[in-house]
């Protein structure tokens, strides 16, 4: 493992080390393409293996067994040679595939021929009353702790919100010794029946079993509250509790700690940073890029893989990976293409791996309530800028996100909107009574990740830099 | 069917929103048509400065002449866009450079302007206690300051449609032509048709001149800018240098503005910017010099909004020589923004009274004979 990319130039960038990140570069090295991969954490494996070579955690139950799928690819991954840079977090891409990183506090450019993006997924905004409060975590960071260091809660903890990682992660503070004090499940009642239709594909899915028995397992320590249909963490200064409201009746519980979780959405900051085109998503409720079945964008070399394509999971992450790095050797190195995986093999892989998908996207598909804050909700929290004084600049002529930077702060401060841009667009969109697709989104430039003045100004000058200098 | 007005407007920047707004101020109806919507490029992301410092002198009038409605930009258009007058200083940052200043300052005064003002070390660090200690002085504009563009841009365009200008965004003018007397302009499925059409269509403006016969000495170009974290306020005016490509300008809120006209590459066509971070790079080297303050903030912005420069840097502003009701206004190459409000009303009068008692003459795209092209 190296700490700086040992040249300028790659046939493939692959930007982070989760599953299909992995998997892509795995596939190119394999392929003899000079391949590096870039990844922001500190050891390889992104959110759902993070930690997976260095986690304290030894008994493999406690992480479940799809956890250390991830081993076996780090394995595939360090046999080949492909040069891997941790803790390196790249800043800027662009049409050119160039790629602005920042290693160690010191940035540099590398160029590809071909890009792949895999920057995964992010946690869905839960813009809830008081969500901003010390003591309200998302269960995200909450299972970051809890992978790298072992850390899990021991105050009064409630978990809230919807979706597979919820169970999973209640599981997991459980196994390892962690206090949840109750469930409190916002999963729309009217979703069970709309996904109905895809319960077929589900029932026959590897998600159906495993998800049954986290539920179980989870509900057999804890208390659950389904149905919940309004939230919001109360305080002064910090959470001391939460308030509910299930069948029509409102109930208030202290705490210590809140989780929230509503659902994972693609991490396309990068991708659209770099010009890609991206389109809103009704049922996933998100903007993904367009891209072809091989996963290429509307930029010429640049692919997107995993999550970052839209959701799919893990295991489709993998061969999601797989198949770009494919379609991209074969760009490059139709010979070594050769004796890769034959596509239809791989794309037979995904249709198993996407397998009840849609039965979980409409099941946890978040209900507006808890996507669409009102009142004095903050909205931005960088900016402090509240839905009400969005809805007052829209009532005022801001007509999408861009636009309201004329009203408001919003997404102006350090997160840019990164943070933020679902709960705008889409509270921009039902106040204006238009669709997330034309009401937009922002447009999100580099750095995607700040970068220090002094980290900029130590940039090595160019070669064209020193001739001006010489010439005077 | 076509839409009768009295004047169209194509391009809805702060130039083309400024004359909407003072058309309807005369009394006339105009229609302003923006492609994109108002602010979307140059004019809604520019580095808001409000600045006659250092000016062409060919456009110090007009530059003059706005400086007085900014001063009174609430009036105007209900909204304070965010301007503040702290003041905008030039550092030399050696003897050199002050000679320069000098000797500007000295014929600006023969020709009686007197807004710059040569000062030296000891009022620079009055100002600007931040600079190094070894610049030797420079200029100061005192009436001088900065807004929000966007704010700016988007209040000029509210209240020209507030006073009665139709606005139509997201849809770009075509098939503009004259006939019987009339300008016709396309938009989507209408049409309008207006006496007067004023081309304001900055980095696509040129493209209109030249359609209609009168071809400029134009290019696209897109300078960069940045914009900083949050840090413990510093410095008030508006700083820029006399030696190299640097403008700086902290905010209330705290956060750092770092320009200077360091380019990216446009492409115009998709309405789209590629940064060139080596050149950005340079700028923070600059910063990284004269201010250590600002070492440890962080970058979490950095952009290009899309213009039109001219090669003599002069914008071309005033009647068609060529077409009765034909007016331009476009070209003001990387220092619109101040002239914005002064430039509407001044085209104003020329459309309505066919004069103006502000001098432009040296502006008009009648200085570009074919055979400078």
């Amino acid at each position: 493992m190296t700490t700086t990319p040992s040249r300028e130039n790659y046939d493939f960038v692959v930007i982070g080390a989760g599953p299909a990140g992995l998997a892509a570069a795995a596939t190119s090295a394999e392929a003899g393409l000079s391949t590096l991969l870039l990844d922001e954490n500190i050891g390889p494996g992104g959110q759902v293996f993070r930690a997976i070579a260095s986690t304290p955690v030894t008994a493999r139950e406690q992480l479940g067994t799809d956890y250390w799928v991830g081993a076996d690819l780090v394995q595939a991954l360090r046999a080949g040679n492909t040069e891997v840079v941790q803790r390196a977090t790249v800043w800027s891409l662009d049409r050119n595939l160039e790629i602005g990183v920042s290693i160690g506090g010191g940035s540099s450019f590398v160029k590809a021929r071909r890009v792949i993006l895999a920057t995964g997924a992010l946690e869905r905004p839960f813009p809830i009353p008081g969500w901003t409060l010390p003591g309200v975590m998302t269960a995200g960071a909450a299972q970051t702790m809890l992978k790298s260091s072992a850390l899990v809660p021991d105050g009064r903890t409630v978990i809230a919100g919807q979706g597979p990682l919820l169970w999973l992660l209640a599981a997991q503070i459980l196994r390892l010794g962690g206090r949840i004090d109750r469930i409190l499940d916002t999963t729309e009642r009217g979703n069970y029946f709309a996904a109905l239709p895809h319960a077929f594909a589900f029932l026959t899915s590897p998600y159906f079993a495993k998800g049954l028995a986290l539920m179980r397992e989870v509900r057999a320590k804890v208390q659950v509250v389904s149905g919940v249909a309004e939230l919001a963490a109360v305080g002064d200064g910090q959470l001391a509790s939460v308030s509910y409201v299930a069948g029509g009746k409102r109930e208030t519980i202290p705490a210590d700690l809140l989780l929230l979780h509503q659902g994972v959405v693609p991490n396309v900051n990068l991708a659209m940073a770099a010009g890609v085109e991206h389109r809103w998503n009704e049922l996933q409720l998100c903007w993904s890029p367009v891209l072809d079945a091989s996963g290429n964008s509307s930029i010429e070399g640049i692919a997107i893989a995993g999550d970052g394509a839209g959701i799919g999971g893990a295991t489709a992450a993998v061969v999601r990976g797989r198949i770009a790095a494919r379609a991209a050797v074969e760009a490059l190195a139709p010979v070594a293409a050769a004796k890769l995986p034959p596509l239809a093999t791989l794309r037979a892989e995904l249709a198993k791996a996407e397998r009840g998908r849609a039965f979980l996207d409409t099941l946890f598909r978040p209900s507006p309530q808890f996507r669409i804050p009102s009142g004095d909700t903050i909205v931005c929290r960088c900016e402090e800028v509240t839905a009400k004084d969005i809805l007052d600049a829209v009532a005022i002529g801001a007509t999408g996100p861009n636009q309201l930077k004329a009203y408001r702060r919003t997404g102006m401060g350090p997160c840019q909107g990164r943070l933020c841009g679902l709960t705008v667009t889409e509270l921009m969109a039902q106040a204006r009574a238009k669709s997330p697709q034309e009401i937009g989104y922002y447009r999100l430039r580099a750095p995607v990740k700040p970068i220090t003045l002094a980290e900029l100004a130590a940039v090595p000058k160019s070669e064209d830099d020193v001739k001006a200098v010489v010439r005077g | 069917m076509t839409k009768t007005v009295d004047a169209i407007v194509v391009g809805g920047g702060i130039h083309g929103c400024s004359t909407a707004l003072h058309l309807c101020l005369a009394g006339l109806k105009p229609v302003l048509i923006e492609k994109d919507y108002a602010g979307r490029h140059a004019s809604g992301v520019n580095a808001g400065g409000v600045r006659q410092l250092a000016r062409n002198i060919p456009e110090i009038p007009l530059s003059i002449r706005s400086m007085v409605i900014w001063e009174k930009i609430t009036e105007l258009v209900d909204d304070d866009c965010s301007f503040e007058s702290h003041g905008q200083v030039l550092v030399a940052e050696n003897e050199d450079e002050l000679a320069v200043c000098r000797a500007r300052v000295a014929e600006l005064n023969a020709l009686g302007f007197t807004h710059e003002e040569l000062i030296d070390a000891a009022e620079l660090r009055r100002l600007v206690p931040a600079v190094a200690d070894t610049c030797p002085g420079g200029v100061v504009s005192r009436r001088d300051g900065a807004a929000n563009p966007a704010q700016t841009t988007t209040a000029f365009r509210r209240k020209a449609e507030q006073l009665g200008a139709t606005v139509r965004e997201g849809v770009a003018a075509t098939n503009i032509r004259q006939s019987d007397g009339l300008w016709h302009v396309d938009v989507a499925s209408e049409s309008f048709a207006a006496p007067v059409l004023v081309n304001a269509a900055g980095a696509w403006a040129g493209k209109i001149a030249a359609a209609l016969g009168e071809p400029v000495p134009v290019e696209t170009v897109a300078p960069m800018l940045m914009i900083t974290s949050r840090v413990p306020h510093f410095i008030d005016p508006v700083v820029i240098l006399r030696g190299r490509k640097l403008s700086f300008k902290q905010f209330k809120n705290g956060t750092v503005l770092i320009g200077g006209g360091h380019l990216a590459t446009p492409y115009q066509d998709r309405n789209e910017t590629v940064l060139d971070w080596k050149r950005l790079a340079v700028s923070a080297r600059t910063v990284f010099e004269l201010f250590p303050v600002m070492r440890s903030a962080t970058i979490v912005r950095a952009w290009a909004g899309i213009e039109a420069k001219m090669k003599d840097d002069l914008p071309v502003f005033g009647a068609s020589s060529r077409h009765k009701g034909l007016y331009h206004q476009f070209g003001f190459s990387l220092h619109g923004f101040q002239l914005g409000p002064g430039a509407g009303a001044v085209m104003a009068e020329l459309i309505v009274n066919g004069g103006t008692r502000t001098r432009v003459s040296d502006l008009g795209i009648d200085r570009f004979h074919p055979s400078t092209l």
